[in-house]
């Protein structure tokens, strides 16, 4: 088992380094795509429409942008090398900084989101694949169908409506807390953890509630995937011969579903559960927009909006990191899942 | 010792399809005796497999049992239900099966499988139930089985799975254990190996066992008693011995004709009834050799290694010439395979050289060979006939796509000809030329696939266990074919088999490979009579002889 997981690390380090050339690929090409797109962020940031071409022109200057673009490129890489990720026009502040604090949000908002997708999606395909052909594979079909169909704003504003407006129960969708809550120490940045580390119960009641509403609506996009994956492995693993040979010497139910057939099925779902992550990290913005959260991806459109080169260049570069590494864990967990990954 | 086991009577199966019903077994009667090993042999699709599945309660959910009874001690199992099914399942009939390796768990411990199936029956705890796994462990004779009780089905060999299969099997002492084809895909030495051990845990525990199996010559080395299925029916049922001796349906007949023996001839695969068309062309004889003429093929100090590890294959040369036969045999990881493919240039060799023909063609790179003008004369027919034909060409493409590629044919009378001509040579019928291969048979595929090999008049033939997916009866008529093709256009062909009675009958020479070297070679039926090397001797001895079975039968 030692050699299995130390055989699994080596990997995992080995593609790690290949990925670095991409990382870096993806620096060059978001910065040239910035210079490339419309828009002079000197202008966007002047004083007001009124401003004289000696004010703009200073801006430039102050910002660089006077420099030609290889030269500019050449610094902006040198700032990378020294972990300077350039100041935001918009807030004011260092990228860094602003990045460092609403990543947690999305981060939270997100892990919250594909473990309540999971807990819904795997057990549905479990059930759908049991019974192949039956009104629950069809009712999982369409259920799954509904998902992907409606867009994530849409199904966002129902929940409000149902759960905030006409049931209540929902708090007011603003935000990951209500502003007259005291916040509790900032440990790891996840708002309910942070709550329980600090023993405040309440606090933490109130965040898991604020959670709840764009966490669920973040899933039901990505339930559909999950659970169609599941199934559609489930279907195989319970056809194959060692479900059969499991059968043949009078295994329990649970033993031959959970332990032979559900295990093998789960190694395309962590798959597939790493790529829905990192997609819902970045391509959720709309959630983020519809209930006020703040994350890193309604960050990254602000920005963009207003042409603020930085932020954008910034969220680029932490969600191409961050996919790197979503990989690299879900490559470490096939490889404890699977003894047979590791020798290949 | 008479006391019946299991009785099956009138047993139908029905399977649902998209083409509505198949009735796949119609009226199944037979019974098997305590501690009794009893031969289901029959060609697949005969329904003997599924008579397995239906005892054992492992029918897909899409085949119903649809009349008979199957009564296990009395107790009628088509009726059991819940817990009464658990506890028939596993402790009292147990079955292993086709492909171990697939067979078991691939990402669950074999120790852990084997407990997992003991404390399904017993109520011990788990470093019980592991002690117990062990024990089975060593009673299926793994080496070193305290290390291997962690190993995953992966790190074991195709022989090793089919022991833990066994383990896992009689791991609750079954009454009955049903064994289907459980050598079929494994070297014939370790069929040897698993199939005596089968047969000694059989006897040591008084289990009955049902083997099935397509293999004639292995049930009558294991058998007292064999039942020959048909289309879903038993057609006969007797002793090995009054079986081929006297065959009394016609079917039987065919498959006891089919089945090649240490002294059975091509032509004798056919019974006569059948032979009538191809008598003539049979006895046509072999143009000797004139001395000094050059070699067709020769193959020099020829060696492959691959990225990592020890030579696949090292120092291995031989000669050919025009239309003789060649057989090369060896267990499977002898390096047969790749001695083949180096030699018809589809991967390179690390050292060495081949020369076709007067030509060296060793340095060409296998990615250019497809250029030389003589790639038209070194053909291949694959083992799997279904993998190895595009499934969205038709049978004509198949055979046309090399006259137009190689032979420079442009679409038109002349090449439908050739199809045509090569389609009739092979004996596929021209109304299935239009077919793709999901329409047509096992055997008609491997006609396809011989006459795209022959399409552009090739020189050498060079057949990786082309009849190895097959079942006997086409194995039979393949391989009258390959001979007749051999007699009449001259091709020399090159046959990599590990059925051992196979390649006596059709080729001249034979050469056996082990670990990538050459043990021996000499003229097939003198290296098969009078082996030099105890390798040989091993394997020769290993191939389940007919004509020996009752003897052995008796002994067990």
């Amino acid at each position: 088992m030692t050699t299995g997981l130390g055989a699994t690390l080596v990997r995992a380090g080995r593609r790690l380094l290949s990925s670095l050339p991409a990382l870096f690929g993806v620096l060059v090409f978001t910065f040239l795509l910035m210079r490339v797109l419309p828009g002079d962020p000197a202008v966007f940031f002047a004083s007001g429409p009124n401003a004289g071409k000696e004010e703009i022109e200073q801006i430039r200057k102050q910002m660089g942008l006077n420099k030609p673009v290889p030269e500019q490129l050449v610094y902006y890489l040198s700032d990378i090398g020294h972990g300077n990720l350039g100041r935001s026009m918009m807030t004011g502040q260092p990228v860094l900084k602003d990045l460092r604090e609403r990543l947690p949000a999305s981060l939270e908002l997100t892990f919250t989101a594909l473990l309540i997708a999971l807990i819904a999606a795997v057990p549905l395909g479990v059930v759908a694949a049991l019974r192949p052909g039956s009104a629950i594979d069809h009712g999982v079909r369409l259920f799954c169908a509904l998902g992907v169909c409606v867009p994530t704003f849409v199904s966002g504003l129902l929940l409000i409506y149902v759960f905030y407006y006409l049931l209540g129960l929902a708090p007011d969708p603003t935000g990951r807390i209500d502003v007259f809550t005291s916040l509790p120490p900032s440990r790891t940045g996840f708002l309910s953890i942070d709550f329980l580390l600090a023993g405040d119960v309440e606090g933490w009641w109130a965040a898991c509630r604020q959670l709840m509403l764009p966490a669920v609506s973040m899933a039901l996009f990505v339930i559909a995937p999950l659970a169609r994956i599941t199934r559609a492995s489930m279907l195989v693993s319970l056809g194959s011969d060692f479900v059969r040979t499991a059968r043949s010497v009078g295994l329990s139910w649970y033993k031959v579903v959970v332990t032979y057939a559900l295990r093998n099925a789960i190694l395309p779902v962590i798959t597939i559960a790493g790529i829905v992550f990192s997609t819902m990290l970045g391509a959720n913005v709309l959630v983020e927009k519809v209930f006020s959260w703040p994350g890193v991806a309604s960050y990254a459109l602000d920005a963009l909006l207003s042409s603020d080169y930085a932020p954008v260049q910034g969220f680029v570069l932490l969600m191409a990191s961050l996919f790197v590494l979503v990989n690299l864990v879900v490559d470490i967990c096939y490889g404890i899942a699977d003894p047979r990954v590791s020798i290949e | 010792m008479s006391e019946v086991l299991l009785s099956i009577d009138g047993l139908h199966v029905t399977f649902s399809t998209r083409r509505g019903m198949v009735e796949a077994v119609r009226g199944v009667t037979l019974s098997v005796e305590k501690g009794e090993m009893l031969g289901l042999v029959g060609e697949s699709g005969s329904g003997k497999s599924v008579t397995g599945f239906a005892t054992t309660r492992l029918l897909d959910p899409a085949g119903r049992v649809t009349g008979g009874k199957i009564l296990f001690r009395g107790q009628d199992v088509t009726k059991l239900r819940g817990d009464d099914l658990r506890h028939l399942q596993g402790a009292a009939m147990s079955m292993i099966f086709q492909n171990p390796r697939a067979a078991l768990n691939p990402i669950r411990g074999i120790g852990l499988q084997i407990a997992d199936a003991i404390l399904t029956h017993k109520k011990i705890s788990k470093d019980a139930a592991r002690a117990e796994a062990l024990d089975l462990l060593r009673a299926v004779q793994i080496r070193d089985p305290e290390a291997r009780m962690n190993a995953y089905p992966h790190e074991l060999s195709g022989g090793m799975c089919q022991r833990v299969m066994i383990a896992i099997a009689i791991s609750c002492n079954p009454a009955l254990l049903i064994a289907d084809e459980p050598t079929t895909g494994l070297d014939v030495t370790t069929q040897k190996v698993v199939m005596d051990l089968l047969a000694d845990i059989a006897a040591a525990r008084g289990m009955a066992t049902i083997l099935i199996t397509h293999d004639l010559g292995l049930a009558a080395r294991y058998c007292r008693r064999i039942a020959v299925m048909e289309r879903g029916r038993i057609v006969e049922e007797a002793s090995p011995k009054t079986l081929f001796s006297m065959p009394q349906h016609a079917y039987t007949r065919r498959l006891v004709a089919a089945s090649p023996t240490a002294t059975s001839r091509i032509e004798d695969l056919v019974t006569e009834e059948e032979r009538e068309g191809v008598v003539a062309v049979a006895g046509r004889p072999r143009t000797e050799v004139a001395h000094g003429t050059p070699p067709l093929l020769e193959v020099r100090k020829l060696a492959k290694r691959f990225d990592k590890g020890s030579a696949a294959v090292a120092d291995f040369s031989m000669t050919m010439t025009g239309g003789e036969s060649v057989g090369l045999v060896g267990e499977s990881g002898s390096g047969k395979s790749t001695t083949s493919r180096m030699i018809c240039r589809l991967i390179d060799p690390s050292e060495g050289d081949i020369v076709f023909d007067g030509q060296s063609i060793g340095h060409i790179a296998s990615r250019d060979f497809h250029h030389s003008p003589l790639r038209k004369d070194i053909q291949m027919v694959f083992q799997d006939p279904n993998e190895s034909l595009n499934p969205r060409y038709t049978a004509f493409d198949c055979i046309a796509h090399p006259l137009m590629r190689l032979g420079g044919m442009r679409p038109g009378d002349a090449l439908r000809k050739r199809v045509d001509e090569c389609a009739e040579r092979v004996g596929l019928p021209l109304d299935l030329l239009p077919r793709f291969p999901h329409q047509l048979s096992g055997g008609q595929k491997a006609r396809v696939g011989i006459a795209r090999a022959i399409a552009c008049r090739p020189r050498l033939l060079v057949l990786d266990e082309p009849t190895a997916a097959l079942d006997v009866s086409v194995q039979a008529v393949v391989l009258q074919l390959l001979d007749r093709l051999r007699r009449e256009n001259d091709i020399a062909l090159l046959f990599v088999s590990h059925d051992l009675n196979v390649v006596r009958m059709l080729c001249d020479r034979t050469i056996v490979l082990r670990n990538g070297g050459i043990v021996e070679q000499g003229e097939s039926r003198a290296l098969f009579d009078n082996p030099k090397t105890d390798y040989t001797r091993k394997l020769v001895e290993a191939i389940p002889h007919i004509d020996t079975g009752p003897v052995l039968a008796a002994a067990l």
